[in-house]
């Protein structure tokens, strides 16, 4: 089984800790193996490239030359779509343009860093627990299916988008789709959750501007909270820090600023996984969630 | 060539007449408003070039199919954000009329609809990041909030390798001038509080006062920063 060095990022070290705590236990319960990836460093999310777009390129070069120079690993594992776009960004660049590599190393060295050479790739946490497990490796260790829960999936845009630097996606039968996503909802399926019709997977939060163009911000998430709860869905899964906290927040937002109430619960679909395979809710961080789905969870008969 | 846009026909340009007969044919009033030609000479022809240097390197590709718009995120929010017509206005060099967007081509969201289904690979959300910066550049705009979210962003990487979300946020609030006491945060706060446990504000609380850090990040910042500032002076001098 392929050993994966694991890249949390800045979110899930800080408000995204609930993905994190929740990744971990999944994995272990899995008996799949990572390993942190050692002394990591910010990705750049959306801000950086906005600055100049060689750091966020440099950025990601680093991490992965950290997996792949020091600690001698060929694949890089991220749950944090930010931070998976932006090492597939970096990988994609570094294949298809001589002089961003030949910048990136050259800075390298400069800065005494560990340099890249390629021989490794980054998948997300949705891609590693497919190619590990699937559908049916996943079924045969649902202890108490979610039955009965109905789930909006909801993928965002750095999942997909641009689909020019995800080459893997889109490769038929057993690949991801970068127009219509379907890991999460497999994964889930699989959990025995009712996925819901959702138009609105790979729509915009708003989270590059979550605080600075707030309002937008707010319009945007509301448009997916509805519609969510207009598919039926009674809890919107989500595979992003950054999507996850923007819908906690900007429903909250809606309410007190705009009095727009919704009650659809926002939970990482690894809690939702980990809650399927018995493992318990404070273990994977369900009670720090913002959005509180405690007593939806209680009365569901899952908790 | 390009299309035309309905917005090019200025509220000053048109003509209504109480009363005016042409060939025996009443044209007066509303109905049949007349529009001023007028021939364009405020034009600058290196204009793409500079939003080219700002990070819009392809918006030479673009053959006006509007993709771009029809997809965009901002545009379903304001008809008025459309980057379809901010390419076409960057590539004639129609700098008057782009400034007129000014307030409001910062907005874009980046969730890159638009550079996936781009036909001619252009990339456009680069390009309204460029024309952006390039407003801020020369003074058109002030620093859009945007901006200076990014350089909270950078300022926090260039230091430690890594940023502290807390951090992030409480440092924008102050350099926009908001209060850190709004309501929506108080009430996201109250229920954030609800079911946590104790343990966990503590571990929240020392995550706040010793800042997450890269131990190895030694002089990666400063290597960074030099390279950027000769980038934009090579750029724009």
């Amino acid at each position: 089984m392929a050993k994966v060095a694991y890249y949390p990022g800045c979110a899930l070290e800080g408000s995204g800790g609930p993905y994190d705590r929740s990744t971990r236990a999944v994995v272990k319960a899995l008996s799949l193996h990572m390993e942190n990836l050692r002394d990591y460093n910010c990705c750049g999310a959306m801000e950086v490239k906005n600055v100049h777009p060689m750091l966020q390129t440099y950025l990601s070069s680093r991490n992965l030359a950290i997996a792949s120079e020091q600690m001698g690993f060929d694949t890089v594992m991220a749950p944090c779509n930010g931070c998976y776009h932006n090492l597939k960004k970096a990988e994609f660049e570094l294949a298809t343009s001589e002089d961003a590599l030949e910048t990136v190393q050259d800075l390298a060295k400069k800065a005494d860093d560990p340099v890249y050479k390629g021989d490794v790739r980054t998948v997300h946490l949705l891609e590693w627990l497919m190619e590990e497990l699937g559908t049916e490796g996943v079924k045969s260790r649902i202890k108490k299916s979610l039955e009965g829960i109905k789930v909006a999936n909801y993928y965002g845009c750095m999942y997909t988008r641009p689909r020019q630097i995800f080459p893997e996606k889109d490769q038929g039968e057993g690949s991801e789709s970068s127009y219509k996503p379907h890991f999460m909802d497999d994964l889930l399926g699989a959990a025995g959750v009712e996925n819901v019709d959702f138009p609105l997977r790979t729509a915009c939060c708003g989270g590059a501007h979550t605080l600075s163009d707030a309002d937008t911000s707010t319009q945007l998430v509301l448009n997916l909270l509805q519609a969510a709860e207009d598919s039926g869905a009674e809890v919107i899964a989500t595979e992003c820090p950054t999507c996850h906290s923007g819908l906690e927040m900007h429903q909250i937002r809606a309410e007190k600023v705009f009095g727009i109430k919704t009650n659809v619960k926002i939970v990482y679909f690894t809690q939702l996984l980990g809650l399927a395979m018995g493992l318990s809710p404070r273990k994977l961080g369900v009670h720090e969630n913002i959005s509180d789905s405690i007593d939806f969870f209680k009365q569901k008969g899952v908790i | 060539m390009a299309i035309h846009e309905k917005s090019l026909i200025d509220a000053e340009r048109l003509k209504t007449n109480d009363s005016l007969v042409i060939d025996g044919v009443d044209v007066s009033g509303h109905w049949n408003t007349m529009i001023t030609p007028r021939t364009l000479r405020n034009y600058e022809e290196k204009f793409e070039e500079t939003i080219q240097s700002y990070g819009g390197e392809n918006v030479h590709r673009c053959w006006q199919c509007g993709s771009c718009t029809n997809s965009c995120t901002m545009y379903a929010q304001n008809v008025n954000f459309n980057p379809r017509y901010w390419i076409y206005l960057t590539r004639l060099g129609l700098k008057d009329e782009l400034i007129k967007d000014k307030d409001i081509i910062w907005q874009c969201v980046s969730c890159n609809k638009c550079t996936n289904i781009c036909p001619k690979d252009v990339r456009p959300e680069n390009v309204m990041k460029a024309i952006a910066h390039w407003m801020e550049e020369e003074g058109i705009t002030e620093e859009t909030p945007s901006t200076k979210f990014d350089n909270e962003f950078w300022d926090q990487i260039n230091k430690r390798g890594r940023i502290e979300d807390g951090e992030v946020l409480a440092n924008f609030f102050k350099k926009t001038g908001q209060s850190l006491k709004q309501d929506w945060l108080i009430e996201m706060i109250k229920r954030m509080m609800k079911h946590l446990p104790i343990t966990h504000l503590f571990h929240s609380g020392m995550h706040a006062v010793f800042k997450p850090k890269t131990k190895s990040w030694g002089k990666t910042g400063k290597v960074l920063e030099a390279y950027v500032k000769e980038q934009k002076e090579a750029a724009h001098g």
